[in-house]
């Protein structure tokens, strides 16, 4: 376990003499600590298998729900699919709040807030993601940070009529019943996930082609106004 | 009365448009009236929307003559024998429950100065705003040998229904290492990528039934929609069945003749036991008969759907001309919406937003082998435009390809509910 700490480390040392990125990037001993957290369901490290969730071993650079001897919702197994990828923006957005990346996932946890917290705890994680060709070259230093999303963004109260004649549009494919055959319901869902959710298709965080072109037109008034509609459509 | 006449209207019970079309003329009341012509992706969903939108103050009629609408989109699922029959169809008996007076006729003739369509069982109902969604009609003579009465002989199995069912049973027919051949329309034509997925869904049934039939396509464009995506499936799932001859090979230089079933590309003549023809084509024919076309499409403004000749008559989906949308069920519908928030809005004063346009086309090459392209759009004064787009790529793993398939169906039954309710 110390060769991993060591990897990482030099790694740490040398991007960060070469790109200054030594403030943006994680403690791994720190991150040991935040991974306290995890550990009821998660295990990592020489030994690790698969608990209530998956263990993390390899983690970077793999696709999301790809290992079959774990056990994992239909929504991270679509994500996959869909083509997301671990690393460490996406990570980092999961770690955050796991329902706005990956609806429905089985992962009910509530989400790390404090960025410092997160980037430790991948810190930690990466030192268990040693193969090579896991780790894509523009990691480490690739931060995520849509879902810092500017809190006047989340604030905007959105113009639910607006939102009734954008929602037209989502109704092609998603039904107004709420009903999933193929594609997802995405009535009643609450405004702030609805928000952060969409932003990251737009920040092209979320994989899927269609949703991230749908997202990436609109503003962030008219994501406040779906939200609005979406909320109490039942 | 109105109860018992929706319950009848949904019921399907024949004869419904004698006594349907008085009822019309009854239901004014002074309020803003609203004609829909055709109930496809583009009549159905702007007529649902209006009556749903505008709740009740907006008296709306649909003229649709079938009881029961077969999609077009997903009947190459039906060839290949992967959907029935009966997945495709949808009832209009839904409709009334949105508050849409439907009107089991064909429309005949648009007197645009009087405002109003005529109906072939006689009789005519006013309108104040017109939206005319016909689909498509064949160019006369667009290819030689074949006019619409060897549509029974070749057929087309380009508007969704019995045409569709005719092919599937020729091919059903076609005898062991037979040869089914299609003549490919030029552009501009309804879906894009429909005859490739075609092609596509005629091959996996052959394969695990004629597997040693050949497929002919002749085809006059030099490249079509999502050719690199279709050519590699078809390499790997069909190696050796599908001969394509584009343009360049004189695949636009064909002639058939429907009583000897011999098909002639670029001077050669080929015996063939299964002939589908889709000419060119053009807007349905009420359009030209309203006189809003202007060769073979309607001209309209992109910011409503409204016709360049006609402020309150408004043309939706594949006979409308707007611009870069491709025609297909996806684009209508989402024109549909459009032009149904304008057309609210300009009879009862509700707010109008801007126009946002898109569109996805799913195809099926195999068995869980789903591939897509779509794009946004937006209106600009000359037409609707493009703002952004993506395509599925060769070499994507089995598991995206089922995810893109299994998202085609929840599209399917998507649309289908936004446009019945």
């Amino acid at each position: 376990m110390r060769s991993h700490f060591q990897l990482v480390l030099t790694l740490v040392a040398s991007l960060a003499a070469s790109a200054g990125w030594s403030e943006t990037l994680g403690d791994p001993v720190k991150g040991a600590k935040v991974f306290k957290k995890c550990q009821s369901c998660h295990q990592v490290g020489e030994g690790a298998k698969n608990r209530v969730g998956p263990h993390l071993n390899g983690i970077f650079g793999s696709k999301a729900g790809s290992d079959p001897t774990a056990k994992y919702s239909k929504g991270l197994i679509r994500a996959g699919d869909d083509g997301l990828v671990w690393t460490h923006e996406t990570l980092d957005a999961f770690i955050e709040n796991p329902k706005a990346l990956v609806s429905k996932t089985r992962m009910s946890f509530r989400g790390i807030k404090g960025a410092d917290d997160r980037l430790d705890l991948l810190a930690y994680l990466r030192g268990f993601s040693d193969e090579p060709s896991n780790i894509p070259e523009a990691e480490p230093t690739a931060q995520g940070n849509y879902h810092n999303l500017d809190p006047a963004i989340l604030a905007i109260v959105g113009d639910s009529e607006y939102g009734e004649y954008l929602a037209s549009e989502c109704m092609t494919c998603h039904q107004t019943s709420g009903a999933n055959d193929g594609i997802p319901g995405i009535n009643g869902w609450p405004t702030e996930d609805f928000v952060v959710a969409m932003h990251a298709y737009k920040q092209k965080l979320r994989p899927h082609p269609v949703m991230q072109m749908m997202a990436g037109r609109l503003s962030d008034e008219e994501i406040a106004a779906l939200a609005a509609y979406f909320k109490d459509l039942e | 009365m109105n109860f018992n006449r929706r319950l009848f209207l949904g019921t399907g019970v024949a004869a419904a448009t004698t006594l349907a079309a008085p009822n019309v003329f009854a239901a004014g009341h002074g309020k803003p009236r609203v004609v829909v012509v055709g109930g496809g992706a583009g009549g159905a969903t702007a007529a649902r929307y209006i009556a749903k939108d505008s709740k009740g103050a907006i008296d709306v009629t649909l003229i649709e003559p079938s009881r029961m609408y077969y999609t077009c989109f997903f009947s190459n699922l039906y060839l290949g024998g992967i959907k029935t029959i009966d997945d495709l169809g949808h009832s209009y008996g839904t409709m009334a429950a949105g508050g849409v007076n439907v009107v089991h006729d064909w429309a005949v003739d648009v007197d645009r100065d009087a405002k109003t369509v005529s109906l072939a069982g006689g009789g005519s109902v006013p309108y104040d705003k017109l939206i005319l969604s016909p689909g498509i009609d064949f160019v006369d003579g667009a290819v030689e040998g074949w006019d619409l009465s060897s549509q029974n002989a070749m057929p087309h199995a380009y508007k969704g229904g019995s045409q569709t069912e005719l092919l599937k049973s020729q091919i059903a027919a076609m005898p062991q290492g037979g040869t089914f051949a299609m003549v490919a329309p030029p552009n501009p034509y309804r879906c894009p990528p429909g005859p490739y997925e075609r092609v596509s869904m005629v091959a996996h049934y052959l394969k695990a039934n004629n597997p040693t039939a050949k497929i002919i396509v002749a085809d006059p464009k030099p490249k079509f929609s999502k050719q690199g995506l279709f050519q590699e499936g078809w390499a790997n799932h069909y190696d050796g069945m599908i001969d394509w001859i584009g343009d360049d090979f004189g695949g636009g230089n064909v002639s058939v003749d429907p009583d000897a079933m011999t098909v002639t590309i670029d001077g050669e003549v080929t015996k063939v036991d299964v002939c589908n023809v889709i000419p060119a084509m053009k807007a349905g024919r009420i359009a030209e008969l309203a006189g809003v076309t202007d060769g073979n499409w309607a001209p309209v403004n992109a910011a409503d759907m409204s016709t360049k000749a006609d402020a309150d008559v408004y043309v939706l989906g594949d006979a409308s001309q707007q611009g870069d949308m491709p025609k297909s069920g996806f684009s209508a519908n989402s024109q549909a919406k459009v032009c149904a928030n304008a057309v609210r809005g300009a009879l009862t004063g509700s707010k109008v937003f801007p126009a946002k346009f898109s569109n996805t086309c799913w195809s099926l090459i195999d068995t869980n082998d789903g591939v897509k392209v779509g794009a946004t759009y937006e209106a600009t004064d000359e037409k609707i435009s493009k703002v952004d787009g993506f395509i599925s790529q060769t070499g994507e793993t089995a598991e995206m390809r089922k995810a893109t398939y299994e998202e085609s169906e929840g599209w399917y039954a998507g649309i289908t509910a936004d446009m019945f309710g």
